[in-house]
């Protein structure tokens, strides 16, 4: 069975090929092969797969991959539109930093649902 | 920081290594281990679902031994241990409030920096004498490697997606496969994340169900129990069958239904649904109070169903919360909409026409 897509030309990942060293972490850590290896540097293969998980981003050495990271999950954008700390959804709503390095803090909440 | 302590089902002695002792655990699962996971799978204490973090011995392991990285949701340990059974391993158990892998790295709970800590905090540097951790791929958005190396010294060596791969990435000298590496959705794993989803709803769903079903028998013409177990308990069979619709068969066809979001399938599924209990109760439709009762339900299980199923993203491996965002601005106003226009023609079927 193929692959499932989400919605397409929504994805906020990008890659400046300037900066990126072609280490090729980010094709490592992607659980959905949105990336491949072309000429030393990385680039994006599939654009619509990408689910924005942030790992990419997080592991880049040079912040040459960049991405609005966050959880696809609509309980928790609700739960923060509501203005409620995640009570159906034990993922984040979303963490507004451009996800560039390790050590950042996100919002952490005790939820009792989906993962 | 004191070690886990022996006395957790799991642990079958202990070791001692050059920082003191270690608990040894058992790769063999219990029966109570294997009742914890469903137990887990349908919510029954699942924020509890914990086990002590810190370091654990697997087998007989060595300064040469490798040591694997897991979270402290019981489940995630489990998948690990019975993984690795039969081999030499130590496992480093990070405190992620008893979430799994995946989510606490989004939350950054399993992070760079609670690795780093607990490479300290368990002395690893004493315990082995290579400088290699061997993490699961998907937590990958909490940890940044290149940091972990130049924080604690120790390289980051990410393992396969599933537990399951693991002796075969042991075995080819730490290398998965691309397959290893694709985080897949088939029907066994939507099929694993229904209950508790479910459960969930119910809870609500059961509060709502008798005042259908009250609502039926006041407006019934002949009647409180005529109306109720007419207009009532067909009430209840189309909210029951909108949850399922939603909750269970929109996550099980997921891929056969149209459209790319997840709204739009589940009122696909939901509009099926309608046709079918409408079939099943043609009589219905040879007066006005009865069509309209049946168009009622023609926008309140689609309403439902879209709704349950826009809830199923945050289980979904592959939805971006951008495209959830830009799914919601459509979805939740028509949900909204179809929902009261629904309430507005069943209220106005029972107590108007």
């Amino acid at each position: 069975m193929g692959r499932m897509i989400y919605l397409s030309d929504v994805v906020t990942l990008n890659l400046d090929r300037e900066k990126c060293v072609g280490c090729g972490i980010c094709l490592v850590v992607c659980p959905h092969e949105v990336l491949s290896m072309n000429n030393g540097h990385a680039r994006i293969e599939d654009r619509d797969l990408c689910m924005e998980c942030g790992a990419c981003a997080q592991n880049c050495p040079t912040e040459a991959v960049t991405v609005q990271a966050g959880v696809g999950c609509a309980a928790a954008v609700i739960n923060s539109v509501l203005g409620r700390d995640a009570s159906s959804c034990c993922c984040v709503i979303e963490s507004d930093t451009n996800v560039r390095s390790g050590v950042e803090k996100l919002k952490v909440s005790k939820g009792t649902g989906c993962c | 920081m004191s070690p886990p302590s022996l006395d957790q089902p799991f642990v079958v002695g202990s070791i001692q290594a050059k920082t003191g002792t270690v608990p040894r655990i058992s790769s063999t699962l219990s029966g109570a281990d294997y009742r914890g996971t469903i137990k887990a799978r349908w919510g029954v204490g699942r924020m509890r679902y914990t086990i002590e973090p810190g370091l654990y011995a697997l087998g007989n392991p060595d300064e040469h031994t490798p040591i694997l990285v897991t979270a402290n949701y019981k489940m995630s340990f489990d998948r690990l241990r019975e993984a690795l059974s039969g081999r030499d391993a130590w496992i480093l158990v990070l405190d992620t409030n008893g979430i799994n892998v995946w989510c606490a790295a989004g939350k950054g709970t399993f992070g760079t920096e609670e690795l780093v800590r607990r490479i300290e905090s368990n002395g690893l540097v004493q315990i082995v004498s290579h400088r290699e951790l061997i993490l699961p791929q998907l937590s990958g958005p909490g940890i940044a490697a290149h940091l972990v190396k130049k924080l604690s010294g120790f390289k980051v060596i990410y393992g396969p997606i599933n537990a399951t791969d693991l002796p075969a990435f042991l075995d080819a000298g730490l290398k998965a496969t691309p397959e290893m590496r694709l985080k897949t959705f088939d029907i066994r794993e939507r099929t694993v994340l229904i209950p508790v989803e479910l459960v969930s709803t119910l809870k609500w769903v059961l509060i709502i169900l008798p005042l259908f079903f009250f609502v039926g028998g006041l407006g019934g013409q002949t009647g409180f129990w005529s109306g109720a177990l007419d207009y009532g308990l067909f009430a209840i069979i189309a909210l029951l069958s909108a949850v399922i619709a939603g909750a269970v068969l929109t996550p099980i066809l997921l891929p056969w239904l149209p459209g790319r979001a997840f709204s739009l399938k589940g009122m696909a599924m939901g509009l099926i649904t309608a046709i079918i209990l409408t079939a099943l109760r043609p009589e219905n439709l040879n007066n006005w109070q009865g069509r309209i009762e049946t168009l009622a339900w023609f926008l309140l299980i689609p309403a439902i169903a879209a709704y349950l199923a826009m809830n199923f993203t945050g289980a979904s491996t592959y939805t971006s919360l951008s495209g959830v965002k830009k799914e919601m601005k459509w979805a939740v106003p028509v949900e909204i909409a179809a929902g009261a226009a629904g309430l507005f023609l069943w209220f106005g079927s029972l107590f108007v026409i």
